[in-house]
């Protein structure tokens, strides 16, 4: 069985490495960045916690959600992997979309914010945290998962796993390489600070905060 | 041009949230010279579909298959009625449901969507979407390639639709039966009961962070001054990951955004992500014994002080009347 993980999340390298130590089996745990220079110390750092491979696509270009499922599926298409894991979001554009559109794309079944994974042979059992509380869903493989906050805490790669990882390769390949090209789906226009400073008027007792909540702002009655 | 807004619902009501989204889809209709349409998707929806239809004509997608929003095969109804109703516009509010269901309908649509949009403008034509980046400290301005589009818009910022009069037409959608995918299998939905309001809707949320150190002092403090004032109760990021309050309670950039007219932080410090889910509160107060909180930037009211003694003493105050 192999996995493969997307654009750097330390959480869902954390979870593909505990269900290599769970399983026991031959799994490889193989993670891939889509990016600019930054993603080789991404990689460097899942190799460090203990991914067996790692596959930098090169692209100087900014990339959309859509666009990195392509890449993604492409990797997929290659590598065969049972098993997708991405973190639900990037911190960045908080789009919270691409392992959505890669799991549509390969109709694979998808289980999003997963907050636990439990094993079977041929299926996993997914909690995931939604607006209403914990659902859980069976999901048979092969699948995509995306990974919530609380699923794991990720280990810091010892310094005996940096050493090491120095000598796993990261291969690096190109777009036109994996057929794929980028193709916007979404264009960024304009984008601008928000300064959510309020000006605090601090009160020494609760007594004058009631009034003020009161008659000022007129929030309760 | 056809607009089609998926309904969120709970099998008996439809979602506040969604008449946000009917807002936002009446404005873009009126803006493209466009038709608004619904679609409800579920077994037993009868009701839902009532209601529904006091906002726009409604596209009704009722079978067992549906019973729960399992996302590959909500997404696949979607995407029929995009194709069988020329549909250019696929609108949600931004909820989990959606972020699910809606995403994976995007993906088997060519990709061209905008999530969680606070505000947008047409202009030369062009459409432009605004959206959060980095925790809501920026606010991009997108345009989407590609047609349809699918937007998701922040309740918060498009106020709820009012439902009209007359009732719109209702029609089923061409039946699916034996075309849905089988690899998701939905199990259980884990939720709190509360008496609570919906910290997503209420008008005051009474939110409680790391100086809250157990759920009995969390339902004390928090859930007694949020008793006091009818309010609903949120957490910080912090007290969910400690197992003291559900996640369905978290507020923050990756939790619930909230916009409530008064907002109670105790005992919070402020982390960006918190920031994030409350900033744009009518009113915000925060309480907190550390003078250099950085919740205090963004508050209109703050008192130094310990929760633990400030909080009962303010519900006292409250009760005195």
């Amino acid at each position: 069985m192999s996995y493969i993980l997307n654009p750097f999340d330390t959480i869902a390298v954390e979870e593909a490495l505990r269900i290599r130590e769970k399983l026991g089996k031959d799994v490889e745990v193989v993670s891939i960045g889509v990016g600019g220079p930054g993603y080789e110390l991404d990689l460097r750092t899942a190799l460090a916690m203990g991914a067996d491979r790692a596959i930098w696509v090169e692209s100087d270009e900014r990339m959309d959600p859509w666009n990195v499922a392509c890449v993604l599926h492409a990797i997929v298409k290659r590598e065969k992997p049972s098993l997708v894991l991405m973190g639900k979001q990037a911190v960045d554009d908080d789009s919270n979309q691409c392992g959505q559109f890669l799991a549509a794309q390969l109709d694979w079944p998808q289980a999003t914010f997963a907050s636990k994974i439990e094993w079977d042979d041929q299926c996993c059992r997914v909690w995931r945290e939604t607006d209403s509380g914990i659902e859980t869903v069976m999901l048979s493989l092969p699948a995509v998962i995306t990974t919530d906050l609380r699923l794991n805490e990720p280990r810091y790669a010892s310094l005996t796993s940096i050493m090491r990882a120095k000598r796993k390769t990261i291969e690096r390949c190109e777009l036109h390489e994996l057929g794929v090209e980028n193709h916007p789906r979404v264009r960024l226009v304009h984008m601008e600070s928000v300064s959510t400073e309020r000006k605090c008027v601090m009160v020494d007792d609760v007594g004058e905060l009631v009034d003020r909540l009161r008659n000022e702002a007129k929030v309760i009655t | 041009m056809n607009i089609l807004v998926v309904v969120e619902h709970n099998g008996t009501v439809m979602s506040t949230a969604t008449r946000s989204a009917f807002t936002f889809a009446d404005q873009l209709a009126q803006e493209v010279e466009g038709e608004v349409k619904s679609l409800v998707m579920g077994s037993a929806i009868q009701g839902v579909v009532q209601e529904t239809s006091r906002y726009s004509p409604v596209l009704m997608a009722e079978s067992d298959e549906l019973k729960f929003p399992v996302a590959d095969r909500y997404a696949v109804v979607i995407e029929k009625c995009v194709r069988d109703y020329n549909i250019e516009f696929v609108i949600a509010a931004s909820t989990t449901f959606s972020k699910d269901v809606v995403a994976r309908a995007a993906g088997l649509l060519g990709g061209a969507m905008a999530s969680d949009v606070v505000g947008h403008t047409l202009q030369e034509g062009k459409l432009r979407f605004r959206r959060p980046m980095y925790a809501g400290s920026i606010i991009a301005t997108v345009e989407l390639e590609g047609s349809p589009q699918v937007v998701t818009v922040r309740a918060t910022s498009y106020p709820p639709a009012t439902p009209k009069e007359q009732t719109c037409d209702v029609s089923p959608i061409a039946s699916i039966a034996g075309q849905l995918p089988d690899h998701i299998e939905y199990l259980a939905l884990e939720s709190k009961q509360s008496h609570r309001p919906d910290v997503a809707e209420a008008r005051i949320v009474v939110s409680g962070g790391r100086a809250l150190k157990n759920t009995e002092d969390f339902e004390k403090i928090v859930g007694g001054l949020a008793d006091c004032l009818g309010a609903a109760t949120g957490s910080s990021r912090a007290l969910v990951d400690a197992g003291i309050t559900p996640n369905e309670m978290q507020v923050g950039q990756t939790g619930k955004i909230v916009a409530p007219d008064l907002y109670i932080a105790l005992g919070i410090s402020g982390a960006v992500q918190h920031l994030a889910g409350m900033k744009n509160s009518g009113i915000i107060v925060s309480i907190n014994s550390d003078p250099h909180a950085p919740v205090f930037e963004v508050s209109d009211y703050g008192i130094v002080g310990d929760v633990y003694t400030l909080v009962p003493e303010m519900m006292d105050r409250l009760n005195a009347r």
